[in-house]
């Protein structure tokens, strides 16, 4: 069972104030999370990201489309009690300590009594929030903020956690301690659905991505898949100076370093590659195959959406 | 009233206590007691009738301000910090959300009335010395006062529903001031003619009747006060508090919240 079923979400805003004209924020998307994942939704900023989480969570109303939560409709009140979410840049009631605030959100998710006071503390030690009885949360640090909204989030045992920017003002061991979390929650056997700009969480932590840009969905798939499917090129590596002649006509551009030669062909061309070395009697160091980062991935699927954006314009 | 409603009005009283709404008890203390003290000096048989008057007035006046300035900000503030967003993502529905913060600000303002009277009584007695049997109804001016702040509460919650709370206060301080003199605007109705009448007649039924639910003076002078009143007022508060709270509900329903 799909843990989300995205089918066909859009959304369009009026804006103006005189005269109102529709903007869309989020062409329609059509996107599947799988049990078990953990999904990276990736995007520069006002790329549609957090309209998509709102939507989702039921925030915002999409224009048309609609989704499947846990194989139920995503307006089922039931749904809500199995999923978590941490919204971007959280505030909470600042009146209130850690402890206050969780015992409130646990109230609502419809926590027993019985369990509250425990689970409470499990969360903010898992966290890492300690040492914070009777602080009101107008206190916390940005960092701590953070980790408090994850708490919320994860407080209820979701079966699936909507995360949005997860790692927005941690310093690098809160990101460790996150990314660790995550991992955590995915071998729990719960779905992890993440929004970020950070590609190197992405890279590290998902099993899926999915690009947006400008409110339309530019890619989807696992990230291996992704970074692979950018160019599909190998580096063949040999010993020698010379470049056979056959050699030439698979590749335009050979670097000689000291006794090795260096060149990148197409993947469909390495066979005919091996054969010239193996004729020509020169021996293959290594046959490589490039890896894109995401990051790579990311700027290309951008570029060319600029591009397309501009040729239609 | 479900779980939800529970806890949210609670987490909302308690909010209003940390935000220190609580301390205008010390306001009221200070006036009703100097204004004791004064009356005792001064007044020659009417000191009753004076404490009575200025003591309910404050109350009604010291909470409808509480009511409009902290009503206004129930809604608003949450979406502006976004606190929203972490209770509609749990299985909470919106009316409860707006029922609930309803009955918080109601509960505050009926423990803040609560620690008024008091007051009102301590002063009552400090310039009489007694109470009178005439004295009890001076428990259905208070009741007709908190039925004020019910209205105005829900009220409130409608504009802060889809208004910014600059313009919230604005409208529910103008309904406040017109619906205190909604029987005048009613007589006026009955004189006009053509489409005055029809505006006039409409305004005055459409604005809370806040006129019937002051009986400050009567208590006062020690008229008597009918049961038949205390039921049309319960209804009639019943009925426009939950015509408010429902038009909140369905503003605050198809509400995006960006």
């Amino acid at each position: 069972m799909a843990a989300i079923e995205i089918l066909g979400l859009e959304k369009t805003y009026m804006v103006g104030f005189w005269r109102k004209r529709p903007k869309r924020a989020l062409q329609p998307l059509h996107l599947t999370v799988e049990d078990g994942e953990i999904f990276g939704f990736l995007g520069p900023n006002g790329a549609g990201k957090t309209t998509t989480l709102k939507m989702l969570m039921g925030l915002v109303s999409p224009t048309a489309g609609t989704a499947r939560i846990l194989g139920k409709d995503w307006t089922d009140p039931e749904v809500k009690a199995q999923i978590g979410f941490l919204p971007e840049q959280p505030y909470f009631y600042d009146y209130l300590t850690a402890h206050e605030l969780l015992d409130y959100y646990g109230q609502l998710s419809g926590v027993p009594a019985k369990d509250r006071k425990n689970r409470v503390e499990e969360v903010l030690q898992r966290v890492g929030l300690t040492d914070i009885k009777g602080i009101q949360l107008r206190k916390f640090s940005k960092g701590m903020l953070q980790r408090a909204g994850i708490a919320q989030a994860i407080l209820h045992s979701p079966k699936l956690v909507f995360l949005d920017e997860p790692m927005s003002g941690l310093d690098p061991l809160g990101r460790r301690d996150v990314r660790d979390l995550i991992l955590q929650l995915q071998q729990e056997g719960k779905t992890v659905f993440f929004s970020t700009h950070i590609l190197s969480d992405a890279e590290a932590l998902c099993d899926r991505v999915a690009i947006i840009n400008k409110g339309e969905l530019r890619g989807v798939g696992a990230v291996e898949e992704l970074t692979k499917s950018v160019q599909g090129k190998v580096e063949v590596v040999w010993q020698g100076t010379q470049v056979p002649a056959s050699m030439k006509a698979l590749s335009a551009e050979f670097h000689v370093t000291g006794e090795t030669v260096r060149t990148v062909i197409s993947e469909n061309q390495q066979d005919a590659a091996i054969d010239v070395l193996r004729r020509e009697r020169l021996r293959l160091i290594s046959i490589i195959p490039l890896r894109t980062s995401l990051e790579s991935y990311f700027v290309e699927k951008l570029q060319h959406s600029q591009t397309t954006a501009g040729t239609s314009a | 009233m479900n779980a939800r409603i529970a806890h949210i009005a609670s987490n909302t009283f308690r909010e209003a206590v940390r935000d220190r709404v609580l301390y205008n008890l010390i306001a009221f203390a200070v006036l009703i007691s100097a204004a004791a003290i004064f009356i005792g000096q001064i007044s020659i048989e009417i000191e009753r009738l004076v404490v009575i008057n200025l003591g309910l007035t404050a109350v009604s006046l010291f909470g409808m301000v509480i009511a409009i300035f902290v009503g206004i900000g129930l809604v608003s503030k949450e979406i502006e910090k976004r606190t929203l967003y972490t209770v509609l993502s749990r299985p909470v529905r919106r009316w409860e959300f707006i029922v609930g913060k309803f009955f918080g600000l109601a509960g505050t303002l009926v423990v803040n009335t609560f620690f008024m009277a008091l007051g009102v009584f301590g002063a009552l007695f400090y310039v009489a010395h007694r109470f009178s049997g005439a004295d009890s109804s001076i428990f259905i001016a208070l009741y007709f006062i908190i039925l004020q702040f019910l209205i105005i509460c829900a009220l409130a919650l409608l504009f802060s529903s889809f208004s910014s709370p600059l313009l919230s206060a604005v409208f529910a301080f103008s309904l406040f001031i017109i619906g205190s003199f909604a029987d005048d605007l009613r007589g006026f109705a009955t004189l006009a003619h053509g489409l005055t009448h029809w505006v006039a007649t409409g305004a005055a039924y459409l604005v809370p009747n806040f006129s019937a639910l002051n009986v400050i003076s009567a208590v006062a002078h020690q008229q008597p006060i009918s049961w038949q009143l205390v039921l049309q007022n319960t209804l009639y508060t019943l009925f426009y508090t939950a015509m408010a709270l429902s038009g909140a509900v369905l503003v605050f329903d198809r509400r995006d919240l960006k």
